[in-house]
Parts: C-alpha cells; sequence; structure tokens
C-alpha cells in the first residue's frame, strides 16, 4: 500500500457529523404504510425538483419458473407494457413518453421490480398506467412473438460478449443445476418453448398484491402518495401459493475452471470468485469492508492497484460482493489480453491470500471505512438514489433506521473482523474461474 | 417549487473561465475542470494522445504521488473521473460540500504539476491498449470506427478518441508531456461548479488556487474544413458472432449553427427523447418513428438516433441492431424510408409539442443531480457557451415544423450519407439472406 505522504492535504477538512444526518432518511421522516391487501407503501418527500421517481416490486421472480421454461419471469415482466385490457402497446407508449415518462420492469431471482419517474404534475396519470400494467395486461399473441425476437436477438448478443460469456460461466460452475445458479434470460431452447399459455398461467398464479412494496419519492405530500396508491391499487387482492424451500448448495470443494472459446476476440474476461453469505448474517458487513480494500477503493482497491497500477495488465480489475436472502458470491473480475491470463489470475489470488494471511493496516482499514460512510450523502442525492435505498431497506428487512446506524456499524468492525471474513470465503486453493477468450 | 439559481459566469485574469450554479437541495458539490483539447485536436501518428494524458493526470504530481489523488477523493465519500472525448478533456469530483476545497486543491495542482514519470507512462501504455481491445471485442465499437474514419476525409473527427493501436505503440513520453503544456493552461480551461457552496467564496478560492498560474499560449485555432461530400459512403465490418448492426451517418451542424435547434426537434421526433444523466437511463423510445417503423415491424430489436453537440460540424447517425433471422439491407430500406418521410412531409403540430414537452422533462431531472448539472454547464461553454444551455429549451420552443423539414432536407439528403454494416461471419446462412 502507498503511504499517505500527503496528510497535511487533508488537515483542512472538517467534517460536521450533524448536517449529514439531516438527509439520512429514517422512520420519522419515512411515511410506512401497509395496506389491508398486503401492499406496503414507503413515501419521501424531496421538494427540490419538480419530479416523482416510483420503485418497487411484487414478490414472483425466477425462482417461481418452471425449470424447463428458464426465462418465464422476465419474459412475463416484459409484456406488461405490451397492452392491457384497455390499453394498447402503442397507447401505453405513447402516454408515458409524451409527457417525458418513463415505466420499466424487470425480473431477478426473487422478485419483478418495477421504476417510474416523471414529472410531479404527471404522478396521476403514471400511477394509473402503471397499475393498469400490472394488473391488466393481456399478453397479445403477436406481442409475445415479438418480445421472443428481442430475447433470442440479446442471447445472440451474448454469446458474441466475452464479459457475460464469462459470468454466465462461472454461474454454471458454481450453482450447477441448483435454482439458485437459473439465468434470468434463459436458453434459446426454453425461449422457443415459452408460450402464450405459459406466460399467462405464470402471471395469473404468481402475480398478486400480497407483499408488493412501492416506494415514492419526490415533490408530493407523502400523506397524497399513500392515497394515490391507494386508488390505484387498493381494490387489488389475491396471494400467491407460498414458494418452496430451496435444497442445499452444494459445497465448493474443489476447484472449477471452465475455459470458454470465443476466436476472433481481442481481449479475455475473467470471473474469479467463491460462494458468499446472505445478506443479513452477521459477518456481511466486514465481508463488505474487505471487499472495499480488495477491489473498490479507490481505483478499484488492491486488485486496480497490483493488476492495473503496478502491472499495467488491465483496463479493469475490480471485486464485487453480492448477497441477498440466499447466499451470494464474492467474485473478482478483470478483462486483460489473452496472454495475459494466467499472470492476472496469479495477481488475483496473490491478493486474496494477502487479505487472509495479513490484517488490512490501520490507516488503510481507516480508508475504506471513510468511503463506506462518507459516500452515503452522494448516494442519497437524487430522488433514484432515495428509492432505491427505501426499497432496499424495505426487502432486506434492514429496518428503515438501517443507514442512521450505518456509520456505526462500519466505524466499529475491527481488522480482524475483516481478516475472519476473508478466511471464512476467500479459499486460495478452493475457487470457480471462468475464462472467456479468444 | 424554487427555480434553479442562475449561473454566474467569471472569467480570471488569466484567462480561466468560471460557471458557477448554486444547488442547496443536498449537501453535496461537484467540480468540473474542462480542457478544450480532444481527438479534434490530434495528428497522424498520435491519435489517441489526448486520452493518454488524461490518464496520465491520475498518476501523480509532487502533492499527490501516484494513487494518493484517488484514495484522497474516495476517503472524503467522494466519486471523481476523467473523460475524453473528441472536443474535450474532463475531470470531476463530486463531494460532501464541506469538502469540496479537496477538488480545486487537486484540480490546481495537476492543471501545472502532473509528473509524467516515464515508468508510469509505459505501464498506462498497456493499461491502454487493454482498454482499445476490449473496445474491439464489441462489434458496435468497430463498426462506429470504421464509418467515422468513411464520413471525414479533412477533418480529425476522422479519428477515435482512444487512437489507433500503432499510435499507442509508438507514443512517447516527450509527446505526451509537450501535448499537456500546450493544451492545459488556464486559457484553455473551462471550471464548472454546481452544488451547495457560495458562489462569492467558491469563486475567491478557485482565484486564489488557480489565479497563479500562468495562462498559458494561445492554441491556433483549427482551420480545417471537411469538403463537401459528393455521393453516399458504404463501409462493410466482419467479424465474429451472429447479430448484424447498421450504422447510417449523415454530416450535421455545429452546436452553435442556428440549424441545430431544429436538428435537435428532428432527432427527438425520429429517435425519441434522450436522457441527460450521465449514468444513463430513463427514457425508452417506443412511441418514436423510427421504433415504429423498425421494431414494431420485427426487422430490428432496436433502434436509435443520435446528433451530438459539437464544436465543428459533426454527424446525425441512425443505429439499429438487426433482428435475429432478418437482414440488414431490410432493415436499411426501412429506416432510409422514414428518413425520406421526414424530407417529403412536414412533421405534425402534436410531434412537435410532445418532443419539447420530453426536453423540458429531461431538464427537470437533470436538476437533481449536482454532477448531472456540473457536466451540462461545462459542457456548454465548451462546445458553445453557457448561454447555450440557459436557453436551450426557449430556443427548442421557437423551432417550427417548416424549420424541421428544412433541416431534414438540408442534412439528409441520400449523397450526404454514409452507411456501415456490421456482418457476423459465424451462422451467417442464418442472419445474411442477401
Amino acid at each position: 500500500m502507498a503511504t499517505r505522504t500527503n496528510g497535511s492535504v487533508l488537515a483542512q477538512i472538517h467534517v460536521e457529523q450533524s448536517i449529514f444526518r439531516l438527509s439520512l432518511p429514517g422512520a420519522d421522516d419515512t411515511l410506512r404504510r401497509v395496506l389491508p391487501n398486503g401492499i406496503t407503501v414507503l413515501a419521501r418527500e424531496n421538494w427540490s425538483a419538480p419530479s416523482v421517481v416510483i420503485e418497487g416490486y411484487l414478490q414472483v421472480g425466477v425462482l417461481d419458473e418452471p425449470s424447463d421454461l428458464s426465462g418465464t419471469a422476465s419474459f412475463t415482466a416484459s409484456m406488461l407494457s405490451r397492452g392491457t385490457r384497455s390499453r394498447s402497446f402503442a397507447e401505453i407508449s405513447e402516454l408515458v413518453e409524451s409527457i417525458g415518462a418513463s415505466i420499466g420492469f424487470g425480473a431477478d431471482r426473487y422478485t419483478t421490480g418495477y421504476s417510474a419517474k416523471c414529472l410531479s404534475e404527471d404522478l396521476d396519470l403514471v400511477l394509473d398506467v402503471l397499475a393498469d400494467e400490472l394488473r391488466a395486461p393481456v399478453f397479445l399473441g403477436e406481442h409475445v412473438d415479438r418480445v421472443r425476437g428481442f430475447r433470442m436477438t440479446a442471447i445472440a448478443e451474448r454469446e458474441n460478449d466475452t464479459r457475460q460469456m464469462a459470468g454466465l460461466a462461472f454461474r454454471e460452475l458454481l450453482y450447477g443445476d441448483h435454482p439458485l445458479g437459473r439465468d434470468v434470460l434463459g436458453s434459446r431452447q426454453s425461449n422457443k418453448a415459452i408460450n402464450r399459455d405459459d406466460l399467462v398461467s405464470f402471471y395469473e398464479r404468481f402475480y398478486s398484491p400480497s407483499g408488493m412494496v412501492i416506494a415514492v419519492v419526490g415533490a408530493l405530500p407523502a400523506d397524497e402518495v399513500v392515497a394515490r396508491v391507494e386508488r390505484g391499487f387498493g381494490d387489488w387482492t389475491g396471494e400467491r401459493p407460498s414458494r418452496p424451500g430451496l435444497p442445499e448448495m452444494p459445497r465448493l470443494e474443489s476447484l472449477r475452471e471452465r475455459r470458454v472459446p470465443m476466436p476472433e476476440k481481442t481481449q479475455a474476461d475473467i470471473v474469479l470468485g467463491w460462494p458468499a453469505m446472505r445478506r443479513l448474517a452477521s459477518d456481511f458487513e466486514a465481508a463488505r469492508l474487505g471487499n472495499t480494500v480488495l477491489g473498490v477503493f479507490g481505483m478499484m482497491g488492491r486488485l486496480g492497484q497490483n493488476v492495473r497500477e503496478k502491472q499495467g495488465m488491465a483496463y479493469y480489475a475490480y471485486s464485487r460482493l453480492r448477497a441477498d436472502k440466499d447466499p451470494g458470491t464474492w467474485a473478482a473480475v478483470a478483462g486483460v489480453a489473452p496472454a495475459n491470463v494466467d499472470r492476472a489470475v496469479e495477481a488475483m489470488l496473490a491478493e486474496v491470500r494477502r487479505l487472509r494471511d495479513q490484517p488490512v493496516p490501520e490507516d488503510e482499514l481507516a480508508d475504506s471505512k471513510q468511503f463506506l460512510t462518507g459516500s452515503i450523502p452522494l448516494q442519497l442525492e437524487t430522488n433514484d438514489g432515495v428509492a432505491g435505498a427505501l426499497i432496499d431497506m424495505e426487502w432486506q428487512g434492514l429496518g428503515l433506521d438501517y443507514l442512521r446506524r450505518y456509520a456505526d456499524m462500519i466505524m466499529a468492525l475491527s481488522a480482524a473482523d475483516v481478516q475472519a471474513a476473508a478466511r471464512e470465503y476467500l479459499d486460495p486453493e478452493t475457487y470457480v474461474l471462468a475464462v472467456a477468450s479468444p | 417549487m424554487k427555480p434553479l439559481e442562475p449561473v454566474r459566469k467569471t472569467t480570471l485574469d488569466n484567462g480561466l473561465t468560471i460557471i458557477t450554479r448554486e444547488m442547496h437541495h443536498s449537501p453535496v458539490a461537484s467540480f468540473w475542470i474542462w480542457y478544450r483539447v480532444g481527438s479534434r485536436n490530434e495528428v497522424t501518428g498520435s491519435t489517441g494522445i489526448s486520452h493518454w494524458v488524461e490518464h496520465m493526470l491520475f498518476k501523480g504530481t509532487p502533492s499527490f504521488p501516484p494513487g494518493e489523488f484517488d484514495k484522497a477523493i474516495a476517503r472524503q465519500g467522494g466519486l471523481f473521473n476523467g473523460m475524453t472525448w473528441i472536443d474535450f478533456t474532463t475531470y470531476f469530483e463530486t463531494l460532501p460540500s464541506d469538502r469540496i476545497d479537496l477538488a480545486l486543491r487537486a484540480e490546481s495542482d495537476r492543471m501545472a504539476n502532473a509528473a509524467f514519470d516515464p515508468a508510469e507512462v509505459e505501464r498506462e501504455r498497456t493499461v491502454i491498449i487493454s482498454e482499445r481491445q476490449g473496445n474491439e471485442n464489441d462489434p458496435e465499437y468497430l463498426l462506429g470506427e470504421a464509418l467515422q474514419a468513411a464520413v471525414f476525409q479533412a477533418h480529425p473527427y476522422r479519428q477515435s478518441v482512444i487512437g489507433w493501436q500503432s499510435d499507442l505503440e509508438a507514443i512517447t513520453r516527450e509527446q505526451l508531456y509537450a501535448h499537456y503544456r500546450v493544451h492545459y493552461t488556464p486559457r484553455s480551461a473551462v471550471v464548472a461548479v454546481a452544488g451547495d457552496f457560495a458562489t462569492t467564496s467558491m469563486v475567491a478560492r478557485i482565484e486564489e488556487l488557480f489565479g497563479g498560474i500562468p495562462s498559458g499560449q494561445s492554441v491556433p485555432p483549427l482551420k480545417v474544413v471537411e469538403p463537401p461530400q459528393r455521393g453516399e459512403r458504404r463501409v462493410t465490418v466482419e467479424g465474429p458472432g451472429t447479430t448484424a448492426y447498421l450504422e447510417i451517418a449523415y454530416r450535421a451542424p455545429r452546436a452553435t449553427d442556428p440549424d441545430f435547434h431544429a436538428m435537435v426537434v428532428l432527432e427527438t421526433i425520429l429517435g425519441g427523447a434522450k436522457g441527460m444523466s450521465l449514468w444513463g437511463g430513463g427514457t425508452s423510445n417506443r412511441s418514436s418513428r423510427l421504433y415504429k417503423a423498425l421494431v414494431d415491424t420485427e426487422l430490428a430489436s432496436s433502434v436509435d438516433c443520435s446528433l451530438s453537440s459539437t464544436v465543428d460540424p459533426y454527424v446525425f447517425s441512425f443505429s439499429a441492431t438487426v433482428r435475429d433471422g432478418r437482414s440488414p439491407s431490410d432493415v436499411e430500406a426501412a429506416m432510409l424510408a422514414e428518413i425520406d418521410r421526414a424530407m417529403a412531409e412536414p412533421v405534425s403540430e402534436a410531434e412537435l409539442a410532445k418532443s419539447i414537452k420530453q426536453t423540458r422533462a429531461q431538464f427537470a431531472y437533470s436538476s437533481e443531480s449536482v454532477t448531472d448539472q456540473g457536466y451540462w454547464l461545462g459542457f456548454s461553454e465548451v462546445v458553445a457557451d453557457v448561454g447555450w444551455f440557459e436557453s436551450f429549451l426557449d430556443d427548442l420552443a421557437a423551432v417550427t415544423a417548416q424549420d424541421v423539414q428544412r433541416v431534414a432536407r438540408k442534412y439528409l439528403g441520400r449523397t450526404q450519407r454514409s452507411i456501415g454494416w456490421y456482418v457476423p461471419t459465424d451462422g451467417t446462412d442464418e442472419a445474411e439472406k442477401q
């Protein structure tokens, strides 16, 4: 690690914590109301710009798909804007775009998410269209085929993209046939097989207000937001069948490696990683701090320092930690010249060993802690940022006071906590390695 | 709702232009510095030099040794980056507002004192070559680069920002340092700051830190004028994959041209409104003319058009991803038919009103973020002047259907286009049915 030779540069900076506390959302300035049909509404006012952001999710995702029809959840989500009982696709597009608004849908492992943005004067219209799309889609056959075509093209583009192919190979190696490894987009075969009836029955079985969450942030009184959401969604009823538990993930007991040949490409992409913890695991925050040291802080942390700055091997080399309701992944990624793949993997493993074998020096640890806590005001500047934070706290069950507890939690972590997390998850002998390379 | 605070423009004695806008919605501020140098200012044999200089500005000064700048910003919870484009090179830091002084100190320092250590130059050579090779993995990048070189014969806009591989292998430390010394001066720089600060003390502090830097020599203006195009040009790029891509480029007016705003309206009607966030997202174009003609008809899986605001006349380009199983020739024919329609008939009043409302909404969204606002203030001053941004919506509202038809006819003629195809070489029997 480079020593801090220029401490004097920072000496003039004086931080007043109280300023930042004001901008952190909490239970006292975020309205949280659960409607009788199970919808949770989160509303926070922000009067700085004449705009509103809506973000939320329904309890339906990839884990609900029939195992031979992977891609059904995201296919269904793509169909929501393609016509309802009262509006055609063209009418919806014209209505939303002509006021400069946007509404989008997407599925992930557990949920189907949606987001919308508009001028505050147009919120009623946007909520009305959003409710219509979620509650009354018609799945016209013509649009099913059109959307299938987009998906087949996206799959073809992925097959020609080293970054995506390395990521896909990594997930296949790590999860095998386990449901957590299901691909959101699905395969050529499954996308050909999914028909209109499959989409309709998936929609009818799993889309319901129960457990739905909607966050609205922007220039509107919070009480009024709740009333408007109630108008759009209050009379929607129904419950989805409960989701069966998942089988245990098989342990990673030996090194798994795959090289995906992609002739005529110029650069290789590498994903090297491990299974990680759940989001609510007690060592998650320590691992997040360790990941910041490893591959985030400044210019991509120690990985960036080693692979890019010292060895000049890559434009990008960083690490990412993903954790959710089930165990997530902790991975290092890099894009390098094909001749440098082995050297880059060696450098990535060397940094992993260092994080396991040596406690992070106090000043380096303090840097990453300051980054994790100090960057919160930036993340919460816009309506999108606040809505994203509210949704994350609600989904993960962190509590609305999470951001106010966050700084103290991060500051309390020690080098020993980070080292313990690194030792628990980052085994330099047993890992998953996927390389897509010419 | 409070209206936005006015923009203030100040010029220091050494020529440095300062644009400020106070925004007090959140305790953050964004500091941008712009240099009027990009691939537009490069010559054969040293293309990519401006972008490489940008990388070297992260490689240390005597006060901030290599690696210290990015750590110092991150330690304060900040966000930073550098970007190089055809007309400019820019750097920004967004920080909690009580720590923004760090950005001023770091930028004033590296305007004058970047080290260009020879060992760092060599390490960065391979990093940039890796960046170029990552781009080459993307078929649309390869097509765009080839088409740009076909559109321009004389003007340096023909060169890609990242530069050609052989130039990246040959450029020396001395060339890099000389490029830096010529272009990184107060005279050719613009500072733009948006956020939670008091203008008077912000400007005073900028003057304190930048005011002592010598103004630098003036850079002779680029006098190249692209000669007229006398017929359609075609480019084909072949490469791996099974997806074909199409791009059509027309020469377009510069940002300060009286035709520019009518072209923006045309762009919006054909391809939808563009988001103004640096981080992308936020718009769809499903009610646009091109989407209806190419995507609803199942010829393409996506379509877009884009007009850049530039110092010299650049391009208005149209692009499409050919749908699996369709041919680029069908997509091309449908796209050209839409372009012909824009020349043949005036747009409707409803389309005109829609394009203005869409742009108004995007301006409102962009005022949520100090980083976006700092970007637009500085960008506008570099390609036109900050008044261009301030009056943008009014100038757009003044555009008539006749103006739109007139500019379509002036710029989108058959002889003025360059057409590029990316033809995939895997599974060609399926994707390429000529």
